[in-house]
């Protein structure tokens, strides 16, 4: 772990937590994100957070007391230095607290965005114990990136000399992206294997632009080529090459983060028909081929669209279709809105925009036309019930209270599981039962020596930023191993 | 980006395009699929691996143009590029000698069931085709199919070419005459739900490879979903052969017609 001190005792720092008291920046209030109409946003693709301005991120920096023993560091999984951060944004060096940031973390700019920092970094920070709301450290971390982004030249981060040993990455995600901007920068020959035509995995068919913009994560790839790392695109490894091929091509270590993307279904009667699809297949289709703007791709359309689930992907789902011009979206999740697994941004975003919430609500049934088109769900009102293995309260179905809805298109959001894809190709790898890779947790190896994995290939399906962790420390250890350290 | 190599009409809807593949050419086997992209906007259209060269580093796909994104790659004249070619895909044909092979396809169908053809020849096997098209010069393939089977029998809807029938006739014909341990069918969905009725009532066991709708083609979207002996089965990756007697034919008619 860094030690977080030495930039704390710096001069500048000091002369910085003196200049004002603990008082003075207790009583600024937490910026709000500036944020596009939820009118005009449906009728467009445009991010709705605007991100806050130089002057509003160095007043919210100002709100970071620079305290001795900071937390916030330890909620986040990458380990950046936040209060180093944050600090040169207080004093106005902005490109400071950018090179901060890159130090440890290969994609702030999408970082800033996308992780919930509500339940990392601002979990930990000090200002909540005071009873007072998080210093809104996501926040400022997006304006340090974009501040860079869009005033300086892209620049090559210090890099170790080159060592001539190659390592190859399966799958371009944020576990892959992380692993191999930490392995350029130890001087690793780093080539990174993608099944699909666009590199940035989840990042570019999963997350829509609203969210998080296309030309945002292809600005932090195009900084992963100038650090020399290598794309290759259309290649399935397992079935274009093998992981014996790359042995042959001169890779010493080889990363797996292949991603979890294999929808899951319910199983219920009419799950088939047409018109109903997975989270996945809808966002893939608009988000990755431009189905609806442009792509040669179509797109189902629908007046009236259900989403079944409550994590981020089904409130990406709902605010989706509603960008497609859908009249009605309904979410329908089996709990209740308090134990959605949603970031509550998000939450807040989808009610905004006119999405309507069935909570403890599922569906049991759907029906179809006699062209086997889905015309209706049959639903189900549940009631909260004893608490769960995961520690929530499970639903239970009330008896007869159901419920049919006309509907033209079902989206179904419940989750993924792992691609068996990758580890099904490579026939010693230790796979668990449910098809995740096994990992040493400290380590990120496999029980194949030079082969490492991270990200959702192992979790299941969790968020960006502990899949970017994960490639960190595989980054970590595989260097060390090949360095013979 | 992938060169067109060369090309070959078949018929008005019909092209046969040859185009450098070097890895995917080394590694497919029969049975296997890839997805192909025309253009920075084009749609991912899963084609069936017709035959590869792992020498010249080229695959063979037979392509019918049936909508926008097909009639495109159909265009493509050689020396023009393929934006993105990726696979192999699927699972490879479970070839083995099982004594009597009777492959059975119908219209572009051919094309993937050449290569099964030629393997289960080279396995052992007594290879029995039967070719069917609605007319004479829908019937494709016909030189390199001979060249690797014992017998063909070609079947036309308008008696234009062979016998005038549907391919079911053909391949009751066969199964009458002599023992036929395993069949394999490939073809429009329609065709191949009337084959395997019929194999089942001589209880011959049959593999169908279908040709669901796919956006990805790595178990991703779930679009290409199937029902097969009561369970939801991905084409893409578990696919694209099953056993044709387990499939719900029904529904995967319905959702080809999305």
């Amino acid at each position: 772990m860094e030690n977080y001190n030495e930039s704390r005792n710096e001069t500048w720092r000091e002369e910085l937590r003196k200049s004002k008291t603990a008082k003075e920046r207790n009583n600024i209030e937490r910026v709000e994100m500036p944020q596009l109409d939820p009118a005009y946003r449906i009728t467009c693709n445009e991010e709705v957070n605007q991100g806050i301005n130089a002057e509003q991120a160095v007043l919210e920096a100002t709100r970071c007391l620079d305290c001795p023993n900071p937390q916030c560091v330890t909620g986040c999984p990458v380990g950046i230095n936040i209060p180093k951060f944050i600090k040169n944004i207080e004093r106005g060096e902005f490109a400071q607290a950018a090179a901060t940031l890159k130090e440890t973390s290969s994609l702030p700019a999408v970082c800033g965005r996308v992780c919930p920092q509500e339940k990392q970094c601002e979990s930990k920070c000090i200002r909540l114990k005071m009873k007072q709301p998080a210093v809104a450290i996501g926040y400022l971390e997006r304006f340090a990136a974009d501040w860079q982004r869009n005033n300086t030249k892209q620049e090559v981060p210090p890099m170790k000399e080159p060592n001539g040993i190659k390592v190859a990455v399966i799958g371009s995600g944020p576990s892959g992206l992380s692993f191999a901007g930490d392995m350029a920068k130890q001087g690793f020959d780093v080539t990174v294997f993608e099944a699909l035509h666009e590199i940035g995995g989840v990042l570019k068919y999963g997350i829509p632009e609203f969210r998080l913009p296309n030309s945002i994560v292809d600005y932090e790839i195009d900084g992963l080529r100038m650090m020399g790392v290598k794309f290759e695109k259309d290649v399935l490894v397992g079935k274009t090459i093998t992981y014996d091929d790359l042995h042959e091509q001169g890779f010493k270590g080889v990363f797996v983060g292949s991603g979890a993307g294999f929808p899951r279904f319910m199983d219920i009667p009419g799950e088939n028909l047409i018109g109903v699809m997975s989270s996945n297949e809808y966002l893939t289709r608009i988000n990755l081929m431009s189905a609806g703007r442009g792509g040669d791709t179509p797109v189902m359309q629908g007046e009236t669209i259900a989403v079944i689930g409550g994590g981020n992907t089904a409130m990406d789902s709902t605010r989706t279709a509603l960008r497609m011009g859908a009249k009605r979206v309904i979410l329908v999740y089996r709990r209740s809105e308090e134990e959605m697994p949603a970031r509550r941004e998000e939450v807040g975003h989808a009610k905004e925009e006119g999405v309507e919430f069935m909570t403890l609500h599922n569906p049991i049934e759907y029906i179809g036309d006699e062209k086997g088109h889905i015309k209706a769900m049959r639903i189900q009102r549940m009631v909260l019930g004893e608490p769960d293995a995961s520690g929530r309260r499970s639903p239970v179905p009330v008896e007869g209270a159901i419920e049919e809805i006309p509907v033209d298109i079902v989206i179904v959001a419940v989750g993924v599981s792992p691609n068996q894809l990758v580890p099904r190709s490579i026939g010693r790898l230790d796979v668990s039962r449910r098809n995740t890779i096994v990992v040493n947790e400290e380590t990120m190896q496999s029980n194949i020596g030079d082969l490492y994995a991270g990200g959702d290939i192992v979790r299941g399906g969790a968020t960006v930023i502990l899949a970017m962790g994960d490639g960190r420390r595989a980054a970590q250890n595989m260097a060390m191993q090949l360095l013979g350290k | 980006m992938n060169k067109i190599v060369s090309k070959e009409r078949f018929s008005e809807n019909v092209t046969k395009l040859v185009v450098e593949a070097p890895l995917i050419a080394k590694a497919r086997r029969a049975g296997h699929f890839v997805i192909v992209r025309c253009g920075e906007k084009g749609e991912r259209i899963p084609l069936t691996i017709a035959d590869s060269d792992p020498a010249a580093g080229t695959i063979t796909l037979v392509i019918q143009a049936v909508g926008d994104s097909t009639r495109k790659i159909c265009a493509l004249e050689p020396g023009e590029f393929l934006t993105d070619v990726v696979g192999p895909l699927g699972q490879a044909t479970r070839i083995e000698n099982y004594g009597t092979v009777l492959c059975c396809g119908g219209g572009v169908g051919v094309a993937p069931l050449l290569p099964i053809i030629k393997a289960m020849k080279a396995a052992g096997n007594r290879v029995v085709s039967v070719l069917a098209g609605r007319s004479k010069d829908l019937i494709i393939l016909e030189d390199e199919v001979r060249a690797s089977s014992d017998e063909v029998i070609i079947m036309t809807d308008d008696g234009s070419y062979g016998n005038k029938g549907l391919v079911t006739v053909g391949v009751e014909e066969v199964i009458k005459r002599e023992k036929v341990d395993k069949v394999v069918t490939i073809g429009p969905a329609i065709m191949m739900k009337f084959v395997s009725l019929l194999t089942k009532k001589y209880d011959v066991p049959t593999e169908a490879s279908l040709n669901a709708i796919m956006v990805d083609g790595t178990g991703m979207c779930g679009a290409c979903r199937v029902t097969v002996g009561g369970k939801t089965r991905f084409v893409c990756v578990e696919g694209p052969e099953f056993d044709a007697h387990e499939i719900d034919f029904d529904e995967l008619l319905m959702r080809l017609k999305m």
